[in-house]
């Protein structure tokens, strides 16, 4: 098929950026939308062109790298994806295809399509563990024994891959659904009890000190979130918050 | 040719380890606050080690090429990590997971370094509990086990098909912990490029600012590299596209042996390729194997009838199926190890009963996996004599529970419902057994220069045992390393800061910058990736899952040709001097391009078939690979001397005094 591209294109950081044309032939319906992009680059490389630069790395919906702003969508128009996961079979052929970065104050653009996503690091810094040192010398791993149901809603917080969509669909590019899936995790199980009111306290004051919106309600990042992070996790967190909150 | 020293701890093998971190030197609180240490990579092994040292009091520098340490491949790694709790009591001890793993890497690892591994696996899992790591549970709270490839017990712990994600974020929290105390400098999207030896140690490392370009300069007194493997010399493979040689390659170029090369598990299970167009494979996990039968058609008519799309394999009769697995490994059957089931796929494939447009591909098949679930399902919740529709609704809710991301992400790729229709897998490459030689103590043969995980070649032998990476990368990270480095870092106690503006740091940018710009200077019109994939097609070709020495020698020619080329041609547009992902690209092809024909000469020495390594010549009658104990059971190590065809051979012969070497069968 063909397809018609619209990406922004931005030197680096401190150069305004525009949205660039191009048209794209050959694209087949196996491709995933990835590589469709290293076919545009391998022709902008053989024209003497510098290649569109975005991130990526496993490929397999995994390490959370990629990312792009897919005709409004982050992570493109299928459900519960990442970028490297799109196929080319959802689109037509003829098709516009507008490409952007992911869009909030708190992602500054790098370059091209390459966003700076330590905010999410730093939040994780602030509290984002269990103070267990690593040296092997702790209670047998069943001596406390977690209720199924609970693991399980732990795990599929912590199936967070930290890649920012969530951000990138709100409105008022809040990271609530991010840092509460990481509060929830722990909230969750019993080894991360011991430190709650500590790290729901720290890791929402890092959330607002990077300059991420509130939240209000309005599910889009669940939507868009390619792992089903439910939002079920921003309620806890601010169950756990206010708690703390009443704490002291 | 030398004889390396491996520096095994005397004494019985169960007590090697005890005694050992009895024997070794102590750094006391006080100095390790005076000790810097590069750690180079952030996955399982960097992060675990990285985490621990910073916790020890040593002052920890980390690099990763990744804009976070969290998103390093072992990420990637789905169906567990093997421990010895024996929490199942099916028989499992510290003595049984380091056997099979010895038997499962055919008899080419370091016997002391496996039990030492066994012996700390426990303690892995106790440790990741405690870390907030949300294993899978059965409904009692108890942990649940799951079995893998070439072993007889349930050992494998996992966190659904996401086991190697939820590890490395435990591992990431750890550091997280420590940046935030300080004890900790993360450097992200920064790539290591090159050692710096300071009178014959390891004292720091060049490193280029991926998003600036500006090349750095950082010392330490001792460095770890936790690199990964280098699966991409193969272009195609389930790395993740950034994965490189180039920390270790380096560290080989600066005096670090370069150990077993040619030690490359090609994983049985993954998505076959599609087209030209493909970037990369993706895995489907060997915990797949404890449910999923594998078949091709008995009949040639039908393979031919199911490439072209005429038939379906639900249409196939269960007598016309040929079950190749069960029928050849009766007493393992669908859960032979990689490199036997690989081969075995291979065999099926070469003989025309491949089932793909391309002719390969074999089903894995999980309907009868689904029909029994579901009659077990249907009698526990009491349902008496439910219909074969309820069955294998049930059935499929079971096999969702189990391995429902798995089936999701084949859905996406290849647009079939595995539930209704077996999967299409082929082998593909997944992992090096192979890299950096190091001692007892994961030394390098570079002083201070210490190697982990994946890109050190100790434990895995020919073959790695499924869910055993995870084990390693931990078991290096958290429990050895943070040891024994100690002990080289107690005569280091008086030796202050190490200085930047040194004429070993001038001399080791200057090269750096050399190199770049001659990548610049390529005056032809091709890309980086256009060489990685010619690279990529002569190692699966002629290097793969069967190789011989007619071929072999055809690849030593070819890659050095290709290396030639692609040094005064290759194109790369941008400047050096900002973000440039081609230029990142060409520096780690250039590695590529010559770890792949050490990879070649060092396939083409060893004139035996064992593990991973399959040579046409040495096989038995029944296809089975030959080993030869008497001249080859070694570990081969090559130094670097320029190019790649004068690498000299040196030899670690391995001793075995507490298992007996014998042919390996999981028949």
């Amino acid at each position: 098929m063909k397809l018609y591209l619209k990406i922004w294109r931005q030197k680096d950081a401190s150069t305004p950026g525009k949205i660039v044309d191009y048209t794209l032939d050959g694209v087949e319906g196996d491709m995933s939308f990835l590589e469709m992009l290293d076919i545009l680059n391998e022709e902008l490389v053989s024209k003497g062109e510098e290649p569109v630069e975005f991130d990526h790395d496993c490929r397999e919906g995994i390490c959370g790298t990629c990312s792009l702003q897919i005709n409004g969508e982050p992570h493109g128009p299928d459900r519960l994806v990442t970028t490297c996961q799109l196929h080319m079979r959802k689109f037509n052929d003829g098709d516009t295809i507008v490409i952007e970065p992911f869009r909030a104050t708190a992602f500054p653009v790098i370059k091209d399509l390459i966003v700076d996503r330590s905010a999410f690091d730093r939040i994780q810094q602030a509290g984002g563990y269990i103070s267990v040192n690593t040296s092997g010398n702790t209670i047998d791993a069943n001596s406390i024994p977690i209720n199924k149901h609970a693991a399980d809603e732990a795990m599929d917080a912590a199936t967070c891959i930290g890649c920012g969509a969530c951000v990138a669909a709100c409105k008022n590019a809040s990271a609530m659904l991010f840092t509460s899936a990481k509060v929830s995790q722990f909230a969750l199980l019993p080894q991360g009890q011991v430190e709650a009111t500590e790290r729901v306290q720290n890791m929402v004051r890092q959330m607002d000190l990077e300059g991420f919106g509130n939240c209000t309600n309005t599910g889009a990042c669940e939507v868009e979130c390619p792992k089903g992070i439910s939002l079920t996790n921003i309620a806890r967190m601010n169950r756990e918050y206010l708690s703390a909150t009443l704490k002291g | 040719m030398g004889i390396l020293d491996s520096k095994i701890p005397s004494g019985p093998l169960a007590d090697k380890w005890t005694k050992h971190k009895n024997d070794i030197n102590l750094v006391n609180p006080a100095n390790k606050r005076n000790i810097d240490i590069i750690v180079v990579g952030t996955g399982l092994a960097g992060g675990a080690a990285a985490a621990t040292l910073a916790e020890l009091g040593y002052n920890v520098k980390t690099f990763c090429y990744q804009d976070s340490p969290r998103r390093a491949h072992s990420i990637a790694a789905q169906g567990g990590i093997n421990a010895a709790k024996n929490y199942q009591g099916d028989g499992d001890s510290n003595y049984r997971l380091f056997y099979d793993t010895i038997k499962g890497g055919d008899y080419r690892s370091r016997e002391a370094n496996v039990y030492r591994l066994a012996e700390v696996s426990g303690n892995i899992i106790d440790q990741c509990v405690a870390q907030g790591v949300p294993f899978a549970r059965e409904y009692g709270g108890m942990l649940d086990n799951r079995s893998f490839g070439g072993v007889l017990v349930s050992r494998t712990f996992y966190a659904k098909g996401q086991t190697g994600q939820q590890l490395l974020l435990g591992a990431y929290s750890a550091m997280n912990r420590q940046i935030n105390r300080g004890k900790i400098q993360a450097f992200n999207r920064h790539e290591m490029m090159d050692l710096v030896l300071v009178d014959g140690k390891a004292r720091g490392i060049i490193a280029r600012d991926l998003v600036s370009g500006e090349i750095e300069r950082h010392s330490a007194h001792a460095v770890v590299l936790a690199t990964g493997g280098y699966g991409n010399v193969f272009f195609l493979s389930t790395n993740a596209m950034g994965s490189n040689v180039m920390a270790a390659w380096r560290a080989h170029r600066k005096g670090a042996f370069f150990a077993n090369p040619c030690f490359t598990q090609i994983h049985p299970t993954c998505i076959p390729v599609s087209g030209d167009h493909q970037s990369k494979l993706t895995l489907m996990s060997e915990s797949l194997r404890n449910d999923g039968r594998i078949w091709v058609p008995k009949k040639m008519e039908d393979a031919i009838a199911i490439r072209e799309g005429k038939k379906k394999p639900t249409e196939l009769a269960e007598e016309d199926r040929d079950y190749y697995l069960e029928r050849r490994y009766p007493a393992f059957g669908n859960l032979v190890p990689r490199d036997v089931a690989s081969r075995a796929a291979k065999e099926r494939c070469d003989a025309g009963f491949g089932v793909n447009k391309t002719g390969e591909a074999v089903f894995l098949d999980f309907a009868s996996a689904i029909e029994r679930y579901g009659k077990e399902k249907a009698l526990t919740s009491g349902l008496k004599d439910p219909d074969k529709a309820t069955i294998t609704k049930l059935g499929e809710e079971v096999v969702e529970a189990k391995y429902g991301n798995l089936f999701q992400m084949y859905e996406k790729i290849v647009d079939q419902n595995p539930y209704k229709t077996p999967m299409m897998i082929y082998p593909a490459v997944h992992y090096t057994m192979g890299g950096l030689w190091v001692d007892y103590n994961l030394q390098t043969t570079i002083p201070g220069c210490y190697s982990a995980g994946e890109a050190n070649f100790s434990d895995h032998g020919a073959n790695r045992l499924g869910a055993s990476a995870l084990m390693q990368g931990l078991a290096d990270g958290y429990f050895v390393l943070p040891y024994t480095i100690g002990d080289y870092l107690s005569k280091d106690i008086r030796t202050g800061k190490i200085p930047t503006d040194s004429p070993e740091f001038d001399e080791a940018e200057k090269q750096v910058r050399d190199r770049m710009e001659k990548l610049m200077s390529g005056s032809g019109i091709h890309s980086v990736d256009y060489y990685h994939k010619k690279l990529g097609k002569i190692m699966w070709n002629k290097c793969g899952m069967a190789r011989n020495e007619k071929e072999l020698k055809e690849a030593i020619k070819e890659i050095s040709d290709l290396r030639k080329d692609f040094w005064e041609n290759v194109k790369i547009p941008g400047s050096i001097e900002s973000k440039n992902q081609e230029l990142e690209k060409a520096g780690r092809v250039a590695d590529f391009l010559e770890l792949g024909e050490l990879f070649a000469k060092d396939a083409l020495h060893r004139n035996e078939s064992c593990g991973g390594h399959f040579r046409e010549e040495y096989q038995t009658e029944e296809g089975e690979a030959l080993r030869d104990d008497e001249n080859f059971k070694y570990v081969a190590a090559w130094e670097y001397k320029g190019e790649p065809k004068d690498a000299e051979l040196h030899k670690e012969d391995l001793v075995y005094e507490n298992i007996e070497l014998k042919t390996r069968s999981y028949k």
